[in-house]
Protein backbone atom coordinates (compact mmCIF):
# COMPACT_ATOMS: atom_id res chain seq x y z
CA UNK A 1 0.00 0.00 0.00
CA UNK A 2 2.91 2.31 0.78
CA UNK A 3 5.06 1.44 -2.34
CA UNK A 4 1.70 2.34 -4.15
CA UNK A 5 1.29 5.38 -2.56
CA UNK A 6 4.99 6.29 -3.20
CA UNK A 7 4.47 5.74 -6.70
CA UNK A 8 1.82 7.51 -7.36
CA UNK A 9 3.18 10.21 -5.67
CA UNK A 10 6.15 10.01 -7.89
CA UNK A 11 4.31 10.03 -11.14
CA UNK A 12 2.54 12.54 -10.03
CA UNK A 13 5.35 14.64 -9.30
CA UNK A 14 6.76 13.83 -12.66
CA UNK A 15 3.41 14.37 -14.26
CA UNK A 16 0.75 16.21 -12.30
CA UNK A 17 -2.10 16.27 -15.23
CA UNK A 18 -2.61 12.26 -13.88
CA UNK A 19 -2.20 12.85 -10.64
CA UNK A 20 -6.26 12.93 -10.16
CA UNK A 21 -6.78 9.85 -12.50
CA UNK A 22 -6.62 6.31 -10.57
CA UNK A 23 -4.15 4.21 -12.91
CA UNK A 24 -4.35 1.23 -10.77
CA UNK A 25 -8.21 1.54 -10.38
CA UNK A 26 -8.92 1.95 -14.25
CA UNK A 27 -6.18 -1.12 -14.75
CA UNK A 28 -8.30 -3.17 -12.72
CA UNK A 29 -11.91 -2.46 -14.36
CA UNK A 30 -11.06 -2.63 -17.53
CA UNK A 31 -7.52 -4.87 -18.59
CA UNK A 32 -7.07 -7.11 -14.89
CA UNK A 33 -9.99 -9.40 -16.17
CA UNK A 34 -8.08 -10.28 -18.97
CA UNK A 35 -3.83 -9.75 -18.35
CA UNK A 36 -4.07 -10.69 -14.42
CA UNK A 37 -4.01 -7.71 -11.57
CA UNK A 38 -0.35 -8.11 -11.61
CA UNK A 39 0.26 -8.63 -15.67
CA UNK A 40 0.80 -12.23 -15.52
CA UNK A 41 -1.88 -12.47 -18.34
CA UNK A 42 -4.98 -14.77 -18.61
CA UNK A 43 -7.13 -14.41 -21.17
CA UNK A 44 -4.69 -12.16 -22.44
CA UNK A 45 -0.95 -12.23 -22.80
CA UNK A 46 1.45 -11.12 -20.27
CA UNK A 47 2.30 -7.49 -19.43
CA UNK A 48 4.35 -7.21 -16.93
CA UNK A 49 7.36 -9.44 -18.17
CA UNK A 50 10.51 -7.39 -18.25
CA UNK A 51 11.41 -7.70 -21.62
CA UNK A 52 8.07 -6.96 -22.24
CA UNK A 53 8.15 -3.50 -20.84
CA UNK A 54 11.85 -3.26 -21.44
CA UNK A 55 10.71 -3.18 -25.86
CA UNK A 56 7.80 -1.25 -25.94
CA UNK A 57 7.52 2.49 -26.03
CA UNK A 58 4.64 4.06 -24.00
CA UNK A 59 3.27 5.13 -27.46
CA UNK A 60 2.42 1.48 -28.64
CA UNK A 61 0.89 0.75 -24.90
CA UNK A 62 -1.72 3.90 -25.99
CA UNK A 63 -1.84 3.03 -29.02
CA UNK A 64 -2.51 -0.76 -28.41
CA UNK A 65 -5.18 0.22 -25.60
CA UNK A 66 -6.96 2.84 -27.96
CA UNK A 67 -6.86 0.62 -31.14
CA UNK A 68 -7.35 -2.85 -29.54
CA UNK A 69 -6.69 -5.91 -32.15
CA UNK A 70 -9.63 -6.61 -34.34
CA UNK A 71 -10.57 -9.94 -34.38
CA UNK A 72 -7.95 -11.45 -31.40
CA UNK A 73 -9.91 -10.64 -28.54
CA UNK A 74 -7.95 -7.63 -27.19
CA UNK A 75 -11.04 -4.82 -27.06
CA UNK A 76 -10.43 -1.23 -28.41
CA UNK A 77 -10.87 1.49 -25.41
CA UNK A 78 -12.69 4.49 -27.16
CA UNK A 79 -14.59 5.53 -24.29
CA UNK A 80 -11.31 6.05 -21.73
CA UNK A 81 -10.02 10.04 -21.80
CA UNK A 82 -6.19 10.21 -22.93
CA UNK A 83 -5.64 10.82 -19.02
CA UNK A 84 -6.96 7.25 -18.35
CA UNK A 85 -4.66 5.55 -21.27
CA UNK A 86 -1.89 7.52 -19.48
CA UNK A 87 -2.32 6.63 -16.12
CA UNK A 88 -3.18 2.55 -17.16
CA UNK A 89 0.90 3.24 -19.13
CA UNK A 90 2.04 4.24 -15.91
CA UNK A 91 0.50 1.49 -13.93
CA UNK A 92 1.80 -1.08 -16.50
CA UNK A 93 5.17 0.50 -15.93
CA UNK A 94 4.88 0.69 -12.46
CA UNK A 95 5.85 -3.38 -12.66
CA UNK A 96 8.96 -2.37 -14.39
CA UNK A 97 9.76 0.13 -11.84
CA UNK A 98 9.74 -2.83 -9.12
CA UNK A 99 12.04 -4.88 -11.33
CA UNK A 100 15.90 -5.26 -10.80
CA UNK A 101 18.32 -3.77 -13.92
CA UNK A 102 14.81 -2.28 -15.89
CA UNK A 103 15.28 0.88 -17.67
CA UNK A 104 13.06 3.95 -18.96
CA UNK A 105 10.60 3.67 -20.90
CA UNK A 106 12.34 2.85 -24.39
CA UNK A 107 11.21 5.15 -27.54
CA UNK A 108 11.40 3.99 -31.06
CA UNK A 109 11.77 5.93 -33.79
CA UNK A 110 9.32 6.24 -36.54
CA UNK A 111 11.75 6.21 -39.33
CA UNK A 112 10.73 2.69 -41.57
CA UNK A 113 13.42 0.20 -42.06
CA UNK A 114 14.37 -0.82 -45.34
CA UNK A 115 14.92 -4.50 -46.23
CA UNK A 116 14.01 -7.07 -48.96
CA UNK A 117 10.59 -8.10 -48.16
CA UNK A 118 10.47 -11.37 -50.64
CA UNK A 119 13.83 -12.89 -48.33
CA UNK A 120 12.48 -11.96 -45.89
CA UNK A 121 9.26 -14.26 -46.26
CA UNK A 122 11.42 -17.03 -47.02
CA UNK A 123 13.06 -16.19 -43.46
CA UNK A 124 9.38 -16.03 -41.63
CA UNK A 125 8.67 -19.53 -43.04
CA UNK A 126 11.55 -20.57 -41.95
CA UNK A 127 11.65 -19.22 -38.44
CA UNK A 128 7.84 -17.75 -37.28
CA UNK A 129 5.51 -19.28 -39.15
CA UNK A 130 5.27 -22.25 -36.39
CA UNK A 131 4.10 -19.84 -34.01
CA UNK A 132 2.30 -16.57 -35.82
CA UNK A 133 1.30 -18.54 -38.46
CA UNK A 134 1.89 -18.60 -42.49
CA UNK A 135 0.48 -15.21 -42.92
CA UNK A 136 1.02 -14.22 -39.53
CA UNK A 137 -2.59 -14.47 -38.13
CA UNK A 138 -1.33 -16.04 -34.65
CA UNK A 139 -1.38 -18.88 -32.41
CA UNK A 140 -4.77 -20.29 -31.65
CA UNK A 141 -6.39 -19.81 -28.51
CA UNK A 142 -5.87 -16.95 -26.23
CA UNK A 143 -3.66 -15.43 -23.77
CA UNK A 144 -2.38 -17.82 -21.03
CA UNK A 145 -5.28 -19.42 -19.83
CA UNK A 146 -4.37 -22.53 -17.79
CA UNK A 147 -7.86 -23.81 -17.07
CA UNK A 148 -7.61 -26.36 -19.67
CA UNK A 149 -4.37 -28.06 -21.65
CA UNK A 150 -2.87 -26.47 -24.54
CA UNK A 151 0.53 -26.68 -26.69
CA UNK A 152 2.02 -23.07 -26.04
CA UNK A 153 2.33 -21.56 -22.66
CA UNK A 154 1.68 -17.80 -24.18
CA UNK A 155 -0.49 -17.23 -27.45
CA UNK A 156 1.93 -15.92 -30.24
CA UNK A 157 0.52 -12.55 -31.15
CA UNK A 158 -1.40 -12.09 -34.63
CA UNK A 159 1.20 -9.56 -36.98
CA UNK A 160 -1.13 -9.33 -39.56
CA UNK A 161 -3.70 -7.63 -37.09
CA UNK A 162 -3.99 -3.50 -38.06
CA UNK A 163 -3.87 -2.44 -34.42
CA UNK A 164 -1.00 -4.14 -33.86
CA UNK A 165 1.00 -2.65 -37.05
CA UNK A 166 -0.71 0.62 -36.02
CA UNK A 167 1.35 0.53 -32.70
CA UNK A 168 4.27 -0.89 -33.85
CA UNK A 169 6.84 1.28 -35.44
CA UNK A 170 9.39 -0.81 -37.50
CA UNK A 171 12.08 -0.22 -35.10
CA UNK A 172 9.78 -1.76 -32.26
CA UNK A 173 9.22 -4.73 -33.84
CA UNK A 174 13.33 -5.22 -34.42
CA UNK A 175 14.07 -4.64 -31.12
CA UNK A 176 11.93 -7.04 -29.85
CA UNK A 177 13.45 -9.87 -32.91
CA UNK A 178 16.67 -9.04 -31.69
CA UNK A 179 16.77 -9.26 -27.87
CA UNK A 180 13.35 -11.89 -27.51
CA UNK A 181 11.11 -11.63 -24.44
CA UNK A 182 12.69 -13.87 -21.67
CA UNK A 183 10.17 -15.85 -19.95
CA UNK A 184 8.06 -16.59 -23.36
CA UNK A 185 8.69 -18.96 -26.33
CA UNK A 186 9.85 -16.07 -28.38
CA UNK A 187 13.48 -15.81 -28.42
CA UNK A 188 16.06 -13.97 -29.91
CA UNK A 189 16.88 -13.73 -33.34
CA UNK A 190 20.33 -12.44 -33.18
CA UNK A 191 20.96 -15.18 -30.77
CA UNK A 192 19.52 -17.91 -33.25
CA UNK A 193 21.78 -16.69 -35.82
CA UNK A 194 20.17 -14.33 -37.81
CA UNK A 195 22.05 -11.00 -38.91
CA UNK A 196 20.85 -7.75 -39.07
CA UNK A 197 20.50 -7.80 -42.45
CA UNK A 198 18.26 -10.58 -42.62
CA UNK A 199 16.73 -9.19 -39.28
CA UNK A 200 15.33 -6.41 -41.12
CA UNK A 201 14.17 -8.51 -44.15
CA UNK A 202 12.01 -10.39 -41.80
CA UNK A 203 10.61 -6.38 -40.83
CA UNK A 204 10.26 -5.26 -43.91
CA UNK A 205 8.15 -8.45 -44.84
CA UNK A 206 6.24 -8.38 -41.64
CA UNK A 207 5.12 -4.51 -42.61
CA UNK A 208 4.34 -5.92 -45.77
CA UNK A 209 1.67 -7.40 -44.21
CA UNK A 210 -0.18 -3.97 -44.04
CA UNK A 211 -1.23 -4.38 -47.87
CA UNK A 212 -2.10 -8.03 -48.05
CA UNK A 213 -4.39 -10.40 -46.29
CA UNK A 214 -4.11 -8.70 -42.79
CA UNK A 215 -7.88 -7.49 -42.21
CA UNK A 216 -8.87 -11.25 -43.23
CA UNK A 217 -8.19 -12.47 -39.54
CA UNK A 218 -9.63 -9.22 -38.16
CA UNK A 219 -12.97 -9.98 -40.02
CA UNK A 220 -16.08 -9.72 -37.28
CA UNK A 221 -18.98 -11.12 -38.08
CA UNK A 222 -22.19 -8.81 -38.00
CA UNK A 223 -25.69 -10.28 -38.77
CA UNK A 224 -29.24 -10.66 -39.10
CA UNK A 225 -31.10 -10.94 -36.09
CA UNK A 226 -30.30 -11.90 -32.22
CA UNK A 227 -32.55 -14.61 -31.94
CA UNK A 228 -33.67 -17.49 -34.57
CA UNK A 229 -37.75 -18.21 -34.77
CA UNK A 230 -39.53 -20.49 -36.04
CA UNK A 231 -43.14 -21.20 -35.56
CA UNK A 232 -44.12 -24.61 -35.17
CA UNK A 233 -47.48 -26.77 -36.44
CA UNK A 234 -47.53 -28.21 -33.23
CA UNK A 235 -48.13 -27.65 -29.31
CA UNK A 236 -45.82 -27.23 -26.76
CA UNK A 237 -45.40 -30.84 -25.50
CA UNK A 238 -45.54 -32.29 -29.35
CA UNK A 239 -42.61 -29.41 -30.42
CA UNK A 240 -40.70 -30.66 -27.15
CA UNK A 241 -41.04 -34.16 -27.85
CA UNK A 242 -39.94 -33.95 -31.62
CA UNK A 243 -36.57 -31.70 -30.68
CA UNK A 244 -35.47 -33.98 -27.89
CA UNK A 245 -35.51 -36.71 -30.58
CA UNK A 246 -33.58 -34.11 -33.24
CA UNK A 247 -31.03 -33.74 -29.89
CA UNK A 248 -30.31 -36.86 -29.92
CA UNK A 249 -30.18 -37.90 -33.26
CA UNK A 250 -27.69 -34.85 -33.70
CA UNK A 251 -25.13 -36.14 -31.46
CA UNK A 252 -25.95 -33.87 -28.90
CA UNK A 253 -26.66 -35.08 -25.06
CA UNK A 254 -30.28 -34.17 -23.79
CA UNK A 255 -29.05 -32.33 -20.20
CA UNK A 256 -32.77 -31.15 -18.96
CA UNK A 257 -36.37 -29.97 -20.11
CA UNK A 258 -37.09 -27.39 -17.38
CA UNK A 259 -40.01 -24.70 -17.15
CA UNK A 260 -38.33 -21.71 -18.00
CA UNK A 261 -39.82 -20.15 -14.41
CA UNK A 262 -38.23 -23.05 -12.57
CA UNK A 263 -36.53 -21.58 -9.42
CA UNK A 264 -38.62 -18.54 -9.80
CA UNK A 265 -42.32 -20.01 -8.83
CA UNK A 266 -43.19 -22.65 -6.16
CA UNK A 267 -42.32 -26.02 -7.15
CA UNK A 268 -45.52 -27.16 -9.20
CA UNK A 269 -47.06 -23.72 -10.01
CA UNK A 270 -44.55 -23.42 -13.30
CA UNK A 271 -46.09 -22.22 -16.49
CA UNK A 272 -46.14 -25.45 -18.75
CA UNK A 273 -46.28 -23.74 -22.09
CA UNK A 274 -43.11 -22.39 -21.92
CA UNK A 275 -40.30 -24.40 -21.70
CA UNK A 276 -36.35 -24.47 -22.05
CA UNK A 277 -34.50 -27.63 -23.97
CA UNK A 278 -31.10 -27.40 -22.54
CA UNK A 279 -28.34 -29.96 -24.64
CA UNK A 280 -24.98 -29.99 -25.21
CA UNK A 281 -22.08 -31.63 -27.74
CA UNK A 282 -19.36 -31.60 -25.39
CA UNK A 283 -16.69 -32.13 -28.26
CA UNK A 284 -17.76 -29.05 -29.56
CA UNK A 285 -17.87 -27.33 -26.30
CA UNK A 286 -14.48 -28.64 -25.51
CA UNK A 287 -13.36 -27.08 -28.77
CA UNK A 288 -14.74 -23.55 -28.54
CA UNK A 289 -13.94 -23.16 -24.87
CA UNK A 290 -10.10 -24.00 -26.11
CA UNK A 291 -10.59 -21.14 -29.11
CA UNK A 292 -12.12 -18.55 -25.95
CA UNK A 293 -12.74 -19.76 -22.37
CA UNK A 294 -16.22 -17.03 -22.75
CA UNK A 295 -18.32 -19.14 -24.59
CA UNK A 296 -19.34 -20.12 -21.88
CA UNK A 297 -21.58 -16.94 -21.87
CA UNK A 298 -23.93 -18.73 -24.67
CA UNK A 299 -23.77 -22.35 -23.38
CA UNK A 300 -24.96 -24.79 -22.76
CA UNK A 301 -27.43 -25.06 -26.38
CA UNK A 302 -30.75 -23.98 -25.35
CA UNK A 303 -33.73 -24.07 -27.36
CA UNK A 304 -36.67 -22.00 -25.78
CA UNK A 305 -40.48 -23.53 -26.75
CA UNK A 306 -43.64 -21.15 -25.90
CA UNK A 307 -46.90 -20.28 -26.47
CA UNK A 308 -47.62 -17.06 -27.28
CA UNK A 309 -51.04 -15.65 -28.72
CA UNK A 310 -52.10 -19.02 -30.13
CA UNK A 311 -49.22 -19.63 -31.77
CA UNK A 312 -46.28 -21.59 -30.64
CA UNK A 313 -42.93 -20.01 -30.96
CA UNK A 314 -39.33 -22.37 -31.17
CA UNK A 315 -36.91 -20.10 -30.33
CA UNK A 316 -32.60 -19.81 -30.01
CA UNK A 317 -30.24 -16.69 -29.54
CA UNK A 318 -27.91 -16.59 -32.78
CA UNK A 319 -24.33 -17.13 -32.33
CA UNK A 320 -23.64 -15.40 -35.15
CA UNK A 321 -24.61 -12.33 -34.16
CA UNK A 322 -23.24 -12.61 -30.60
CA UNK A 323 -19.92 -13.23 -32.19
CA UNK A 324 -18.56 -10.00 -32.47
CA UNK A 325 -19.32 -9.35 -29.21
CA UNK A 326 -16.25 -11.46 -28.27
CA UNK A 327 -13.66 -9.75 -31.17
CA UNK A 328 -12.60 -13.32 -31.72
CA UNK A 329 -12.58 -14.29 -35.17
CA UNK A 330 -11.44 -17.72 -34.57
CA UNK A 331 -14.75 -18.05 -32.94
CA UNK A 332 -16.65 -16.77 -35.85
CA UNK A 333 -16.64 -20.37 -37.65
CA UNK A 334 -17.78 -21.95 -34.46
CA UNK A 335 -20.69 -19.36 -34.40
CA UNK A 336 -21.55 -19.59 -37.60
CA UNK A 337 -21.35 -23.29 -37.31
CA UNK A 338 -23.43 -23.06 -33.86
CA UNK A 339 -25.94 -21.13 -35.87
CA UNK A 340 -26.62 -23.48 -38.61
CA UNK A 341 -27.00 -26.36 -36.03
CA UNK A 342 -29.68 -24.39 -34.00
CA UNK A 343 -31.36 -23.75 -37.43
CA UNK A 344 -31.22 -27.48 -38.50
CA UNK A 345 -32.43 -28.52 -35.43
CA UNK A 346 -35.20 -26.61 -35.31
CA UNK A 347 -36.57 -26.73 -38.36
CA UNK A 348 -36.17 -30.43 -37.90
CA UNK A 349 -37.99 -30.64 -35.01
CA UNK A 350 -41.22 -28.91 -36.44
CA UNK A 351 -41.19 -30.35 -39.90
CA UNK B 1 -17.20 4.26 -13.27
CA UNK B 2 -19.03 6.43 -14.64
CA UNK B 3 -18.27 6.02 -18.58
CA UNK B 4 -21.28 7.72 -19.92
CA UNK B 5 -19.84 10.98 -19.10
CA UNK B 6 -17.02 10.32 -21.38
CA UNK B 7 -19.06 9.40 -24.27
CA UNK B 8 -18.94 12.66 -26.20
CA UNK B 9 -15.53 13.14 -26.05
CA UNK B 10 -14.83 9.34 -26.81
CA UNK B 11 -16.64 9.16 -29.72
CA UNK B 12 -14.70 12.85 -30.98
CA UNK B 13 -11.40 11.60 -29.83
CA UNK B 14 -12.31 8.34 -31.86
CA UNK B 15 -12.93 10.44 -34.94
CA UNK B 16 -9.45 12.13 -35.05
CA UNK B 17 -8.01 9.03 -34.11
CA UNK B 18 -9.57 7.85 -37.17
CA UNK B 19 -8.37 10.95 -38.96
CA UNK B 20 -4.80 11.01 -37.97
CA UNK B 21 -3.99 7.36 -38.22
CA UNK B 22 -5.90 6.99 -41.52
CA UNK B 23 -7.59 3.73 -40.06
CA UNK B 24 -9.27 2.27 -42.85
CA UNK B 25 -10.75 -0.48 -40.83
CA UNK B 26 -13.23 -1.09 -38.12
CA UNK B 27 -12.33 -1.05 -34.63
CA UNK B 28 -13.12 -3.89 -32.87
CA UNK B 29 -15.75 -4.16 -30.17
CA UNK B 30 -15.54 -1.84 -27.58
CA UNK B 31 -14.63 -3.31 -24.21
CA UNK B 32 -17.93 -2.58 -22.86
CA UNK B 33 -19.95 -5.20 -24.15
CA UNK B 34 -19.18 -7.64 -21.98
CA UNK B 35 -18.77 -7.31 -18.33
CA UNK B 36 -15.48 -9.25 -16.88
CA UNK B 37 -14.18 -9.26 -13.49
CA UNK B 38 -11.06 -10.90 -11.90
CA UNK B 39 -11.32 -11.97 -7.95
CA UNK B 40 -8.80 -13.43 -6.11
CA UNK B 41 -9.82 -16.01 -4.53
CA UNK B 42 -10.58 -19.56 -5.05
CA UNK B 43 -13.29 -20.52 -7.26
CA UNK B 44 -15.11 -22.30 -4.31
CA UNK B 45 -15.54 -19.01 -1.88
CA UNK B 46 -16.17 -16.83 -5.01
CA UNK B 47 -18.83 -19.16 -6.35
CA UNK B 48 -20.52 -19.02 -2.39
CA UNK B 49 -20.21 -15.02 -2.45
CA UNK B 50 -21.66 -14.62 -5.75
CA UNK B 51 -24.97 -16.27 -4.74
CA UNK B 52 -25.00 -14.81 -1.58
CA UNK B 53 -24.67 -11.62 -3.29
CA UNK B 54 -26.79 -11.68 -6.42
CA UNK B 55 -29.66 -12.66 -3.30
CA UNK B 56 -28.69 -9.59 -1.73
CA UNK B 57 -29.46 -7.43 -4.74
CA UNK B 58 -32.69 -8.80 -4.60
CA UNK B 59 -32.64 -11.24 -7.59
CA UNK B 60 -33.07 -15.16 -7.36
CA UNK B 61 -30.85 -18.20 -8.41
CA UNK B 62 -32.57 -20.12 -10.70
CA UNK B 63 -29.95 -22.58 -11.54
CA UNK B 64 -26.74 -23.22 -11.70
CA UNK B 65 -25.17 -25.35 -14.91
CA UNK B 66 -22.40 -27.13 -14.23
CA UNK B 67 -20.53 -27.25 -17.34
CA UNK B 68 -17.07 -28.59 -15.86
CA UNK B 69 -18.91 -31.73 -14.94
CA UNK B 70 -20.34 -32.68 -17.83
CA UNK B 71 -16.95 -31.80 -19.65
CA UNK B 72 -15.19 -34.08 -17.57
CA UNK B 73 -17.37 -36.70 -17.12
CA UNK B 74 -17.19 -37.02 -21.06
CA UNK B 75 -13.04 -37.38 -20.68
CA UNK B 76 -12.45 -33.50 -21.30
CA UNK B 77 -9.61 -31.93 -18.88
CA UNK B 78 -11.25 -28.36 -17.50
CA UNK B 79 -10.95 -26.22 -14.58
CA UNK B 80 -14.23 -25.04 -12.66
CA UNK B 81 -16.63 -23.82 -14.97
CA UNK B 82 -20.37 -22.66 -13.96
CA UNK B 83 -23.16 -21.01 -15.62
CA UNK B 84 -25.60 -19.15 -12.85
CA UNK B 85 -28.55 -18.29 -13.92
CA UNK B 86 -30.88 -15.71 -12.14
CA UNK B 87 -33.54 -13.19 -12.51
CA UNK B 88 -36.51 -11.61 -10.50
CA UNK B 89 -39.75 -13.60 -10.69
CA UNK B 90 -41.84 -10.50 -11.92
CA UNK B 91 -40.20 -10.04 -14.66
CA UNK B 92 -39.59 -14.16 -15.98
CA UNK B 93 -43.41 -13.90 -15.73
CA UNK B 94 -44.19 -11.10 -17.43
CA UNK B 95 -41.79 -10.34 -20.11
CA UNK B 96 -42.34 -13.27 -22.10
CA UNK B 97 -45.79 -12.21 -23.20
CA UNK B 98 -44.57 -8.89 -23.92
CA UNK B 99 -41.38 -9.66 -25.86
CA UNK B 100 -41.46 -13.49 -26.64
CA UNK B 101 -38.01 -13.55 -28.50
CA UNK B 102 -36.64 -11.51 -25.62
CA UNK B 103 -37.56 -15.02 -23.48
CA UNK B 104 -34.40 -16.22 -25.36
CA UNK B 105 -32.25 -14.35 -22.76
CA UNK B 106 -33.77 -14.82 -20.09
CA UNK B 107 -33.00 -15.87 -16.95
CA UNK B 108 -29.49 -13.97 -17.45
CA UNK B 109 -26.57 -15.04 -16.34
CA UNK B 110 -23.31 -15.03 -15.17
CA UNK B 111 -20.38 -17.42 -16.47
CA UNK B 112 -18.11 -18.31 -13.30
CA UNK B 113 -14.58 -19.78 -14.07
CA UNK B 114 -11.28 -20.75 -12.40
CA UNK B 115 -7.88 -19.89 -13.37
CA UNK B 116 -5.51 -21.16 -11.22
CA UNK B 117 -6.20 -19.64 -7.83
CA UNK B 118 -8.25 -17.04 -9.07
CA UNK B 119 -11.47 -16.70 -10.54
CA UNK B 120 -13.20 -14.77 -13.43
CA UNK B 121 -16.58 -13.44 -13.86
CA UNK B 122 -18.34 -12.49 -16.85
CA UNK B 123 -21.45 -11.71 -18.42
CA UNK B 124 -22.64 -10.07 -21.54
CA UNK B 125 -23.72 -6.24 -21.17
CA UNK B 126 -27.55 -6.18 -20.91
CA UNK B 127 -27.35 -2.74 -22.14
CA UNK B 128 -26.26 -4.54 -25.56
CA UNK B 129 -30.15 -6.24 -25.53
CA UNK B 130 -31.21 -2.66 -26.78
CA UNK B 131 -29.54 -3.10 -29.94
CA UNK B 132 -31.71 -6.44 -30.02
CA UNK B 133 -34.52 -5.39 -29.18
CA UNK B 134 -35.14 -1.90 -29.17
CA UNK B 135 -38.76 -0.93 -28.13
CA UNK B 136 -38.09 2.43 -25.83
CA UNK B 137 -39.92 0.85 -22.94
CA UNK B 138 -37.28 -1.72 -22.48
CA UNK B 139 -34.65 0.47 -22.17
CA UNK B 140 -35.11 1.14 -18.78
CA UNK B 141 -35.08 -2.36 -17.59
CA UNK B 142 -31.99 -3.22 -19.58
CA UNK B 143 -30.07 -0.07 -17.60
CA UNK B 144 -31.48 -1.57 -14.49
CA UNK B 145 -30.01 -4.79 -15.71
CA UNK B 146 -26.34 -3.47 -16.09
CA UNK B 147 -26.28 -2.04 -13.42
CA UNK B 148 -27.27 -5.35 -11.11
CA UNK B 149 -24.68 -6.91 -13.01
CA UNK B 150 -22.35 -4.45 -11.93
CA UNK B 151 -22.78 -4.27 -8.64
CA UNK B 152 -23.13 -7.86 -7.98
CA UNK B 153 -18.95 -8.00 -9.74
CA UNK B 154 -18.45 -5.14 -7.74
CA UNK B 155 -19.52 -6.51 -4.57
CA UNK B 156 -18.07 -9.96 -4.98
CA UNK B 157 -14.64 -8.95 -5.57
CA UNK B 158 -14.92 -6.06 -2.76
CA UNK B 159 -16.60 -8.74 -0.60
CA UNK B 160 -14.03 -11.95 -1.37
CA UNK B 161 -10.89 -8.89 -1.48
CA UNK B 162 -11.67 -7.33 1.83
CA UNK B 163 -11.72 -10.67 3.53
CA UNK B 164 -8.68 -12.25 2.35
CA UNK B 165 -7.19 -9.08 3.81
C1 LIG C 1 -11.04 -9.51 -23.30
C2 LIG C 1 -9.68 -9.66 -22.88
C3 LIG C 1 -8.77 -8.44 -22.88
C4 LIG C 1 -8.97 -7.24 -22.25
C5 LIG C 1 -10.17 -6.79 -21.44
C6 LIG C 1 -7.77 -6.47 -22.48
N1 LIG C 1 -6.89 -7.20 -23.25
FE1 LIG C 1 -5.07 -6.55 -23.89
N2 LIG C 1 -4.86 -8.26 -24.99
C7 LIG C 1 -5.71 -9.34 -24.97
C8 LIG C 1 -5.21 -10.36 -25.88
C9 LIG C 1 -5.86 -11.72 -26.14
C10 LIG C 1 -4.02 -9.86 -26.46
C11 LIG C 1 -3.15 -10.55 -27.52
C12 LIG C 1 -3.69 -10.19 -28.89
C13 LIG C 1 -2.99 -10.82 -30.06
O1 LIG C 1 -3.06 -12.02 -30.26
O2 LIG C 1 -2.41 -10.07 -30.84
C14 LIG C 1 -3.83 -8.53 -25.87
C15 LIG C 1 -2.76 -7.69 -26.17
C16 LIG C 1 -2.44 -6.54 -25.46
C17 LIG C 1 -1.22 -5.80 -25.63
C18 LIG C 1 -0.09 -6.14 -26.58
C19 LIG C 1 0.83 -7.08 -25.86
C20 LIG C 1 2.09 -7.37 -26.59
O3 LIG C 1 2.71 -8.42 -26.32
O4 LIG C 1 2.50 -6.57 -27.42
C21 LIG C 1 -1.27 -4.78 -24.71
C22 LIG C 1 -0.22 -3.72 -24.49
C23 LIG C 1 -2.54 -4.87 -24.02
N3 LIG C 1 -3.23 -5.96 -24.50
C24 LIG C 1 -2.94 -4.01 -23.02
C25 LIG C 1 -4.23 -4.01 -22.47
C26 LIG C 1 -4.70 -3.01 -21.54
C27 LIG C 1 -3.88 -1.89 -20.99
C28 LIG C 1 -6.00 -3.32 -21.28
C29 LIG C 1 -6.98 -2.51 -20.44
C30 LIG C 1 -7.14 -1.13 -20.81
C31 LIG C 1 -6.33 -4.53 -22.02
N4 LIG C 1 -5.23 -4.92 -22.72
C32 LIG C 1 -7.54 -5.19 -21.97
C33 LIG C 1 -6.88 -9.43 -24.23
C34 LIG C 1 -7.46 -8.41 -23.51
C1 LIG D 1 8.24 -20.51 -30.50
C2 LIG D 1 7.22 -19.62 -30.92
C3 LIG D 1 7.63 -18.32 -31.58
C4 LIG D 1 8.48 -18.15 -32.67
C5 LIG D 1 9.21 -19.22 -33.45
C6 LIG D 1 8.48 -16.74 -32.95
N1 LIG D 1 7.70 -16.08 -32.05
FE1 LIG D 1 7.37 -14.07 -32.02
N2 LIG D 1 6.30 -14.28 -30.30
C7 LIG D 1 5.94 -15.48 -29.72
C8 LIG D 1 5.21 -15.22 -28.51
C9 LIG D 1 4.62 -16.25 -27.58
C10 LIG D 1 5.14 -13.81 -28.38
C11 LIG D 1 4.46 -13.03 -27.27
C12 LIG D 1 5.47 -12.76 -26.19
C13 LIG D 1 4.87 -11.97 -25.06
O1 LIG D 1 3.88 -12.42 -24.50
O2 LIG D 1 5.42 -10.93 -24.73
C14 LIG D 1 5.82 -13.26 -29.53
C15 LIG D 1 5.94 -11.90 -29.79
C16 LIG D 1 6.39 -11.37 -30.98
C17 LIG D 1 6.32 -9.99 -31.36
C18 LIG D 1 5.70 -8.88 -30.53
C19 LIG D 1 4.24 -8.81 -30.93
C20 LIG D 1 3.35 -8.25 -29.89
O3 LIG D 1 2.17 -8.05 -30.15
O4 LIG D 1 3.84 -8.04 -28.79
C21 LIG D 1 6.83 -9.87 -32.62
C22 LIG D 1 6.96 -8.62 -33.44
C23 LIG D 1 7.25 -11.20 -33.02
N3 LIG D 1 6.97 -12.09 -32.00
C24 LIG D 1 7.80 -11.51 -34.24
C25 LIG D 1 8.35 -12.74 -34.55
C26 LIG D 1 9.07 -13.02 -35.76
C27 LIG D 1 9.23 -12.04 -36.91
C28 LIG D 1 9.53 -14.30 -35.65
C29 LIG D 1 10.43 -15.03 -36.61
C30 LIG D 1 11.71 -14.42 -36.85
C31 LIG D 1 9.01 -14.85 -34.42
N4 LIG D 1 8.32 -13.89 -33.77
C32 LIG D 1 9.19 -16.16 -33.98
C33 LIG D 1 6.26 -16.74 -30.18
C34 LIG D 1 7.14 -17.00 -31.21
Amino acid sequence: MYRMFLLVAMIGLAHPVYAAVDGAGLYVQNCAACHGAQGGGGVGVPLSLHDFLDSVSNEYLRKTIRLGRQGRVMPSFRKLSDDDVNAIVQHIRGWSHKQEGSHAAPVFSAQPIKGDAIRGKALFDKNCATCHGVNGEGGAGTGVTMSRPRNWPILAPALNNPGFLASASDEMIKATLMKGRNGTPMVSFLKQGLSKKDINDVVAYVRAFEKSSGAKTAEVLSSESAVIVRESPYSVEQTVASLKSTILGNNFRLIRIQPLDQGFVERGKENKKRVLVYSCNFNFLNEALKVDPRVGLFLPCRVTVMEHKGKVLVMTINPKRLSAIFNNSELNRLCEEMSKIYVEMIEEAIL
Amino acid sequence: MNTTSFKCCGLRRALIYTLVFGLLWVLPADADELIMVRVHSAFPETMTTLQEVIRKQDYTVSRIQRVDVGLTKTGYQTAEYRVVFFGKPREIKDLPSRYPELTTYLPLKITIFAEQGETLLMALNPILLGDFFPQPELKKTFAVWEKAVRDIFDRVRTEEEGSAK
